[in-house]
Formats: structure tokens, sequence, C-alpha cells
């Protein structure tokens, strides 16, 4: 049996943590600062892609599968396009326990 | 249960309840401080991830023989140094049986089994957990002196002479309390993890372990060119594998985190010892990576700051370790707090007892030691070409090219040096600057 891990789906991937989602989101994205950003670094490196690119040159940007790591938020060289706080106190991810 | 005044103040709340944030709650609780350790998850270590190793020693100091009790997956009996190309892979493989016997060495934990269980021993101390709950700020009194935090909860401001905060490496706490300067993303990496199930035999016979014993293997090259490593761990019927990435590098490049993983998975050094397991769980968690150089000022009045919130993971190559250090600073910080109430001055010069322990232990010694460690191993000549440099010398070394006869060691050490794009001053340089740091 030879497995090539890169046919495993990102969703398969992501689906396999938990989250216990709260309705408010912790992130807000300025759309229309990320417009105008050329390097879009979130893009590549938030390991939960929360960030896609739009057909319209925009970002879509969704919170609920985050780990609350942090990355977005250190590489986004736009002033105040990523508003970041923590989710509200039991909410966000939850890694599991054996 | 922790007492609170009639003013509903408690002497300490530590913001976090990681190794930090649970080891110095234990050290106030057990000396009859009231404390409150806030956790914003459900519970402690439902939002922490590492790669997988933790280090104890230092237990033995706060909960001796903790071995019998600690949720601990497999003592590491056996560590693997790794430097990987696209198709080679030269390990440097050390395994001790002392390692697997008590009082041990290091041991990988799944981090909310371990968090979980160290506070739970604060809260044996009389120490209050109070669990999904997220410390938004800090309280001042006039003269800017930190007097509690407030929190998510309705009515949640909570007061304490002394706030601890160990609050992760994100740390709005020490950022509000102005200790850090700007955040440079320089400074971190991000981890990047899958848990990967497999039966424990599987794991017992491709990895040549038996029982609790376990393997660490940490990874230089396998990051698909960018700056960072790789690690693969074994836990019981479980494996750890992931990539830790230099945060401007990951963004600088087109490949994703998962495709990186993805990567290291299918190559052939590393396939062998995945295939057939199942994701089980992906994580990732932002490192303090710079060490010394990114620390923050430790302290302010009536605040102190431990664990990653104060950068003291040690990235420094060969030794990768932060649970260790956060469990100490925490521990510390628990001793100062204790000290400053106990004379009843919880400013910064009260509370100065902190540093000087970090000074005086292998916390800031070590980090002071290895300052050079963190931008000699992920620069980008240890990075892109002596994985190259190494393995094709050893590749020329092993080789049989019969009819030729053997080449001296040095000669071909010397052509792949060329080969690979070094300059001799540059090695000769990057050499001393690794002798001065870990000699």
């Amino acid at each position: 049996m030879t497995q090539r891990w890169a046919e495993l789906s990102f969703e398969d991937l992501i689906g396999a943590t938990r989250f216990d989602i709260h309705e408010q989101a912790h992130i807000t994205v300025d759309a229309s600062v990320c417009r105008d950003c050329s390097t879009r670094e979130c893009v590549v490196a938030c390991p939960a892609k929360l960030f896609v690119p739009t057909s319209d040159g925009g970002i879509l940007f969704n919170y609920e599968q985050c780990f609350e790591c942090g990355t977005c938020y250190m590489l986004c060289n736009k002033e105040g396009a990523i508003t970041w706080t923590y989710p509200e106190g039991g909410h966000g991810v939850v890694f599991k326990r054996t | 249960m922790a007492d609170t005044d009639t003013a509903g103040q408690v002497d300490v709340i530590v913001v976090g309840a990681g190794p930090a944030g649970a080891a110095a709650a234990t050290v106030l609780a057990r000396k009859g401080y009231s404390v409150i350790l806030l956790e914003r998850g459900t519970f402690p270590g439902s939002k922490n991830m590492y790669g997988g190793v933790v280090y104890p020693r230092i237990l033995d100091q706060l909960h001796p023989e903790w071995w019998n009790e600690a949720p601990i997956q497999r003592w590491v009996t056996r560590r693997s140094t790794m430097v990987l190309t696209d198709t080679q892979a030269l390990t440097i493989d050390f395994r001790s049986a002392s390692w697997g016997k008590p009082p041990y060495n290091g041991a990988t934990a799944y981090r909310p089994d371990w968090d979980h269980w160290l506070a739970g021993k604060a809260e044996a101390e009389g120490a209050q957990l109070v669990c999904s709950t997220t410390a938004t700020g800090l309280l001042r009194d006039s003269s800017g002196h930190v007097v509690g935090v407030t929190t998510d909860r309705p009515d949640g401001d909570l007061h304490a002479k002394v706030v601890i905060a160990c609050d992760g490496v994100n740390s709005f706490l020490a950022k509000e309390a102005g200790l850090y300067g700007e955040v440079d993303a320089a400074n971190y990496t991000v981890g990047v993890k899958q848990t990967i199930a497999l039966p424990k035999e599987v794991i017992d016979e491709r990895f040549a372990v038996r029982d609790r014993e376990g393997v660490d293997i940490e990874i230089l090259g396998g990051t698909s060119g960018v700056n960072g490593g790789g690690f693969v761990y074994t836990n019981l019927d479980t494996l750890a594998v992931g990539v830790v990435l230099k945060l401007p590098k990951l963004g600088a490049q087109q490949l994703r985190p998962e495709e990186i993983i993805a990567n290291l998975k299918d190559h052939p050094a590393i396939a062998p010892l995945v295939e057939g397991g199942e994701v089980k769980e992906y994580s990732a968690h932002v490192i303090p990576e710079a060490g010394l150089s990114m620390m923050p000022r430790m302290t302010g009045d009536g605040l102190l700051i431990a664990g990653d919130a104060a950068a003291m993971c040690l990235a420094a190559g060969i030794w990768l370790e932060g649970v260790n250090f956060a469990m100490a600073s925490g521990m510390y910080a628990g001793e100062a707090t204790a000290e400053a109430l106990a004379k009843g001055d919880p400013s910064a010069e009260g509370l100065a007892g902190y540093e000087r322990r970090l000074n005086n232990t292998f916390v800031l010694r070590d980090h002071r030691k290895l300052r050079r460690a963190p931008s000699l191993v992920l620069s980008d000549r240890v990075q892109h070409l002596y994985p190259d440099m190494i393995t094709n010398t050893v590749e020329r070394m092993f080789r049989v090219d019969n009819p030729a006869p053997k080449p001296g060691l040095l000669r071909v050490l010397n052509q792949e040096r060329r080969r690979a794009g070094v300059k001799l001053k540059d090695l000769a340089r990057d050499t001393i600057d690794g002798l001065r740091t870990f000699g």
C-alpha cells in the first residue's frame, strides 16, 4: 500500500480537530484593506486556511475553525486589517485529551 | 478554595492554566496564599499544543516522584537527529536504556493531558481553578499598579495583589502592560502538527521500541525549503508528525503548512514510519523562537509574566524545550510573589526576586549561553546549504565507485562544500559560532 499524503483533503484534515464555535467572530478582517494588499501572507501561512482570495480580488475570511495561533496578525503587513482577540471563554478550538 | 476578603480580592490571580500558570499557582497555594487560576479553555490544556516532548526534571522540586502519576505517553529512550534532502537522510541515533527508568529524562505527552494533570495539582493545593473565562485586560490603580484583571464574564472583574500572566505566546496582558516592544514576526515560528493513529505494535516495530519506550526524531531539512525543522515523536498509539516554520519565510513562499507536512510524510525516510496511519487531530501553535533576544521585561508593579508569555521557549536546534522553562519560570514567579506578599510589597521592586531567580537558574543561564543558537539554526546556510553538503559528502563516503579508488574524505567534503555553494570563510565562521554557542 502506498499512501500519498498530499491527497488528504484539507477538509478531512481540519475535520479531525474539535471546535466549539461561538456565534460571535473573535477575529475581524477589514476586507477593504486586504483589497490593496500585495503580499497576502495570511493566505499561505494560516494553518487553518481561514483566508481565501476571491475571484474579484478580495479576501474571504472565516473565523470558525481557528487554532487561535496568531500567525495571521503577526504576518499581516497592513495596519488594522486584522483585529485579533481570543474567542469568548469556553469556545474555539478544543485539543483532545486521551 | 481561595479565600476572598471583603473587597472580593485574592492574593494572586494567575492567568492561564498551562505549565507556567499551574506551577505558579501550586507554589503559592501550597504556601497558603489565596489564588485564582484562570483558564480560557473549558479545561486546562484544551488550547495548548506543542511538538510532543516534555523534560520534567524540574518537577522533582515541585512534585517529587511525579513519574508515578504524570500522564505521559512514552519515555523517550531514543533520540534521533536527522538531516534530510529530497532523496537522502543522515541520522544520528542515540539510545539510552536508563532514560526508560526512574528518574527518567524526557517523555512524550499530550498537552491537554499534561496541563490538565498539572493544574489539578494546583487545585489540590487549594488554588481555585476557573475555566471558560478569558482575561481581557489589566486592572490598575491610580498609580498604575496592576491590581487585577477584567474578564469576559458578566461582572467579571477580579482583584488581586499580584497578577501572574502566563497567558501564552500571544500574551495580550504583557503587551498591554508595555513589557514588549514591537512584535516582530521574525522572532516567531509556527508549529503545525498532525497526530496520526497507528496500532501500538506497529509503532513499536517501526521505531524499534518496546513497552513505554519512545522515540524523538528532530529533523533539519524536510520543510520544503522554508526555514524551520521537522519532527516525528512516538506516543503510545499515535505519532506526532509536524513542522516548525519561520513566519516571514512561510509567508514569502507558496506552499501551505499542510502541504509542507504532506511532503515530509511522503519523504522516503519518513513515509514508511507513518504509512497507513489515520489523522486524529490537526493542530497549530505559534512559538516564541528567538530566545533571549526577544525576551520582554518580566516584571511590572503588581505583575509578573512567565512561560511563553515571557518568550521562554528554548529553540536551540539540538535542544528544543519549552514546557520545562514554563514550569520553572512559573515556580520562580510563585516563589517571588510569595516573598513580595510576605514583605507587603507587590511593586516591581518587591517582585525583583523573580528575575534574580531566573538569572541564577537554568532558565536564563541556558538562554544566555544559547543566545546565538536560534538565529544560527534558522539561518539560510544551516537550512539550505549545509544539508546538501553533509548528505552528499556522506553519500560519496559510503558509495563504492570501483574501479575508481576511494577519495580522501577532506577532499570530498571540500568538493561538496563548493558544490553546495558554501564559502569556506562562511563555513569557518559558522563552525566557530557553533562551537561558541554549544561548546
